[in-house]
């Protein structure tokens, strides 16, 4: 098809659900009173805010995995950079309002010693500064990541390797107490966002309301993207990529292009994640974090979009619910779960879903004139 | 490198390429001219893919000159530049992108700005629409245009990427075994085909099939042991004794 419909059937039942979502569940929560049926009790609303999150770092990995073919075992470490750059401005918020009650110096800042707020924590008083951060820093580091690795084709597997790499030895430099970034605690006791007490029913509210908003219009981009025809260079490098350089085609430039809105993307579910969660530490670069988040797009259906946001909403809730009804065996159940999906659902849940209701690309237009019927000979 | 070096569309002279001690090229002289066709035989390994490789930038040459169209020298050009240039290639075995629509394929085979930006924002203009569909009707993949390129026959695939090559626009097409795989009518076809392009183009066909090299009624180059061991008109070279000692067999 030479032009696909940026918003397909999926595609406007999960906006539409997620535009829902913004107004029904703050709503549930703050104006239903506790007792109702319909009440969202407080702990809930940040707990989904936060799968809109994950949702949003599973559409930016969907981006470059499902499309591209660039399997990123390392985007946890974006998405946690863009948590810290938030997590650097709510703690620049607190102020002298803190345990040791210093002007400047966080708490943690005070506690090891630190004599002046070092140079790079400078200008992250100001939102705007911090949110350009976000976006920014992931940008990049996946920018001069990629640069290298693309342009030296490194591919596949080996990719894979050193952006694991990448993410687990920026989880060793931010255990590192001198690093500045509050080592092993991490950055916590938010007070203000933008003068919102982080823990206000209203500032959660709206933060929800945010992070279906990013997740929304996150999707739309990446739709924007894959329905290009930037997009179909994409499928092209992930299918032949040495036939797409022969077109004239310079691949590592669209793939260095496309990692790089991935990172911040996910570096923008990171910093939405932060006032929600509460915490930012050295934990998320964790690669098991990275490929848990891999998982997600697998179970939800690669090269999909709205799969991958389904497949970390379907996964973390069944995380929450094995971590508090048998926490022992969730690392057991994610394994078996991609297990299955990976044997019985290669597709994912959307993909497998599309097969049985038909792909929405799958609706052609009026047949060819010249019989069409005759021009479809068995194989 | 100052102006025209040489009036031929395709030169090299004195190529080598070694792989691990294996010289694949041997000093290989070859010229192609503007809107020359020109078939290359030989046994296997005798180099024609390792030249085809050379010319489109995927090999590098251990020595020799290639230039083309007078002044670029592809030695110093990476794939995609090359590709820019002018220069197409068609693989042996039909390499198309499986996962797209026919009409898909050809879109991103067409002469266009290849900078992702420009592809971000490509619209699709009447004119690109009416170019595809006058490459499909010409490589006769009207009726499947909405098909996955995956799911085509074999010789549709062939013919695919010879449209796509054609999207291309270049001066200059390779076409590794075109033949292969392919019925005879459709062997006849293709080589009808080829000529009609040869007309405006320069095309350099790989081919073991000899009564399709026949078909093509063109000059001839034999390579063996990476350089060329003879060159004319087919019933020159076929005659060549040491043409049949190495390659047709007596």
């Amino acid at each position: 098809m030479l032009t696909v419909k940026l918003i397909d059937r999926y595609g406007a039942v999960f906006i539409a659900v997620l535009a829902a979502a913004a107004v029904i569940v703050p709503f549930c929560n703050l104006a239903i009173e506790p007792g109702s049926a319909f009440h969202i009790p407080d702990y809930l609303l940040p707990l989904i805010g936060k799968y809109l999150c994950f949702a949003l770092l599973a559409i930016s990995i969907d981006l470059i995995w499902g499309y591209c073919g660039i399997l990123s075992l390392g985007h946890g470490a974006f998405f946690a950079l863009g948590g810290y750059a938030m997590g650097m401005y709510l703690m620049r918020q607190i102020g002298p309002r803190g345990v040791y009650g210093h002007p400047i110096l966080p708490d943690f800042m005070v506690f090891l010693n630190f004599q002046d707020l070092p140079w790079f924590w400078l200008g992250f008083d100001s939102f705007l500064f911090a949110m350009v951060m976000v976006l920014l820093v992931p940008g990049v580091l996946a920018f001069v990541f990629g640069w290298f690795a693309f342009r030296s084709r490194v591919t596949g597997v080996y990719l894979s390797i050193i952006t694991q790499a990448m993410t687990f030895a920026l989880m060793l430099a931010f255990f590192r107490n001198d690093m500045g970034f509050g080592g092993n605690n991490g950055l916590t006791d938010f007070k203000d966002i933008l003068g919102f007490s982080v823990q206000a029913g209203e500032t959660r509210a709206v933060l929800f309301a945010l992070s279906a908003a990013a997740l929304g219009l996150g999707y739309l981009l990446c739709r924007y993207v894959v329905t290009s025809k930037l997009g179909k260079v994409l499928v092209a490098v992930r299918d032949a990529e040495s036939r797409t350089r022969f077109l004239g085609y310079r691949v590592e430039n669209y793939k260095l292009a496309v990692f790089v809105l991935s990172a911040m993307l996910a570096g923008l579910a990171g910093a939405l994640y932060v006032p929600q969660v509460g915490i930012i530490n050295p934990s998320e670069f964790a690669p098991a974090n990275s490929i848990e988040a891999v998982i997600w797009v697998a179970v939800g259906g690669r090269g999909t979009l709205v799969g991958a946001a389904l497949g970390a909403l379907v996964v973390n809730v069944g995380k929450s619910w094995f971590t508090g009804a048998i926490p022992e065996f969730w690392l057991f159940a994610l394994g078996a779960l991609f297990v299955v999906v990976t044997l019985f659902l290669p597709k994912g849940i959307l993909g497998t879903l599309q097969d049985y209701l038909g792909h929405p690309k799958a609706a052609k237009p009026a047949p060819e004139p010249d019989g069409a019927a005759v021009a479809h000979p068995a194989e | 490198m100052d102006a025209s070096v040489t009036p031929a569309l395709l030169y090299l002279d004195d190529v080598s390429v070694t792989f691990d001690g294996f010289r694949a090229l041997n000093s290989l002289s070859l010229v192609i001219e503007h809107a020359e066709m020109r078939a290359i035989i030989g046994p296997n390994g005798a180099g024609k893919t390792t030249m085809m490789d050379v010319i489109t930038g995927k090999t590098r040459p251990d020595t020799g000159e290639v230039m083309f169209d007078g002044h670029h020298d592809l030695t110093r050009i990476d794939e995609a530049g090359i590709a820019e240039l002018g220069i197409g290639r068609k693989f042996q075995t039909p390499t198309v992108f499986d996962m797209l629509t026919v009409e898909d394929n050809i879109l991103l085979a067409l002469k266009s700005d290849r900078r992702p930006l420009a592809s971000l924002l490509e619209k699709l203009t009447s004119a690109r629409k009416e170019r595809v569909d006058e490459l499909l009707e010409r490589v006769r993949l009207k009726d499947h245009r909405h098909r996955k390129a995956g799911n085509l026959s074999h010789g549709q695939k062939q013919w695919l990427e010879i449209g796509m090559l054609l999207a291309q626009e270049p001066k200059l097409l390779l076409v590794d075994e075109p033949a292969a795989g392919m019925t005879d009518q459709e062997t006849a076809d293709t080589a009808d085909l080829l000529r009609e392009i040869a007309q405006t183009r320069s095309v350099v066909v790989v081919e073991h099939d000899m009564v399709f090299v026949r078909d093509l009624g063109v000059k001839v180059t034999c390579l063996h042991e990476g350089s060329v061991l003879a060159e004319g008109p087919l019933d020159a070279v076929s005659s060549n004794e040491r043409v049949i000692e190495v390659y047709l067999g007596r």
